[in-house]
């Protein structure tokens, strides 16, 4: 979807904040409850992590652009939860359950082995079919505007770059949001010159690149 | 719905409006408190249907709090620099490179090791949301998340880094790599001469969070103590 999270280019947001290096994680404790639930959500078959992308993405921009990081996955969170079921508008505001649970296709992370909540999912799957650039190749990327999820970033649309790297065969996020599918697809590194996208006037010794896959391009 | 999009503490003007409703004192603690009191209710329900454990979750916050920092990348950079067979394994296959360096949890998949050079700076962003590699550096820092940082990176990154106090040669080539998919990246600083004779935990000093997003360098031997 053409959402307000596809920031790349926009102007207007300010001076970047820099931090300290040594910082905690959380500044509230809600927002460490928050992130913990969400990994143990996923863990536990609640959505993965490309619904759970597109959960945000589907928030008003406005509330996108007010919130705070955790506040967007909590409030991601709660969207998806009431959304697939798993609770109901009256047992969040009872702040307790009165109605039988769903049975969900993953596992409840317990205390005595957390670690899978804290190592990253892998998403190279078995190609459906050979690749179809390969390195050094000139693509263009598609001028596609999904309505669902899709990660193709609107700067880089309809400009040509180069196919730098392969990133072997991936989940393919759009048909996991759209189609419940993972889809495996071709995952390419591809490399844009600055002033390809950005014009004569920009910084010349720039270049952008994306992680795109396969369906997002096509020969120039 | 009683719950919709509505981020009480968001700082809106609905916010304020829903909460002068309210007897309170007028601070943004109060606001929190409403986002504590909507999170506390999920975490409860989720809880009571079996979805969750409260104590496995205790143990999440405990180790993204304690156990998972940069100083787990600091440590691969370290050894990029003092041993160039393992900067090439690194930058050959960044996960299978970091798993043989006895870290205590398990790396993910996907992991991308870039070096700087004279010739070339990297940085890291997500435009789209926040991609950002946990694994080696832990959780991100706010600036990071922001909308400053994802939409003017891939546009104006001197300019970014202006905001970080970092000036590159006006000659030198800018890499910005955007992190649209679940490959994740970290940037290899430049070693900082004078380093020679440097241990690899005395390296590891010199390597700081902001140098392996490439939104700095590496502190200089006279800055660490």
């Amino acid at each position: 979807m053409d959402g307000v999270h596809d920031l790349g280019g926009m102007d207007g947001f300010g001076k970047v904040k820099p931090e300290p290096e040594i910082k905690k994680p959380f500044s509230e404790a809600w927002e460490g409850r928050v992130l913990a639930m969400s990994r143990a959500l996923g863990l536990a078959g609640a959505w993965n992590i490309d619904v759970g992308r597109h959960g945000i993405e589907r928030l008003p921009p406005h509330i996108y652009l007010a919130a705070t990081y955790y506040q967007k996955w909590f409030l991601r969170n709660e969207k998806l939860a009431l959304e697939k079921g798993l609770v109901t508008a009256d047992e969040l505001a009872a702040g307790h359950a009165s109605t039988p649970a769903k049975s969900l296709p993953g596992s409840v992370v317990t205390p005595d082995d957390i670690s899978g909540a804290l190592v990253r999912g892998g998403f190279e799957r078995e190609p459906q079919g050979p690749a179809r650039f390969k390195v050094g190749d000139r693509v263009v990327a598609k001028n596609i505007h999904p309505t669902s999820h899709t990660r193709l970033p609107r700067f880089v649309r309809g400009h040509a770059g180069r196919i730098e790297r392969i990133q072997g065969c991936h989940v393919y996020p759009d048909s996991a949001v759209a189609l419940g599918d993972e889809d495996p697809q071709w995952l390419y590194t591809v490399v844009f010159d600055g002033q390809d996208l950005w014009g004569p006037e920009s910084d010349p010794t720039l270049e952008v690149s994306i992680e795109a896959f396969e369906p997002y391009l096509e020969a120039v | 719905m009683a719950h919709d999009s509505d981020p009480k503490g968001a700082g809106g003007d609905h916010a304020h409006d829903h909460h002068h409703h309210h007897d309170h004192d007028h601070d943004h603690g109060s606001e929190l408190s409403d986002m504590q009191r909507r999170v506390r209710a999920l975490e409860t329900v989720l809880s009571e249907k079996g979805y969750i454990d409260t104590a496995a979750l205790d143990q999440i916050v405990e180790a993204y709090e304690s156990r998972v920092g940069p100083h787990i990348g600091a440590k691969v950079v370290a050894r990029a620099w003092a041993d160039a067979g393992f900067k090439s394994e690194l930058l050959a296959d960044a996960s299978k490179a970091v798993r043989t360096l006895g870290v205590d949890r398990h790396i993910g998949d996907h992991l991308i090791a870039v070096a700087n050079t004279p010739e070339t700076h990297n940085i890291i962003v997500c435009t789209l949301c926040s991609c950002y590699p946990w694994d080696l550096l832990g959780l991100p820092p706010i600036w990071y998340k922001s909308t400053a940082y994802r939409s003017r990176t891939v546009k104006e990154p001197r300019a970014v880094l202006a905001d970080f106090n970092v000036t590159l040669p006006e000659d030198k080539k800018i890499r910005v790599w955007d992190s649209t998919a679940e490959t994740r990246f970290i940037v290899v600083p430049e070693r900082p001469a004078g380093t020679e004779d440097w241990s690899e935990e005395q390296l590891a000093e010199l390597v700081t969070r902001d140098s392996m997003i490439g939104t700095g360098l590496a502190r200089q031997p006279g800055e660490v103590g």
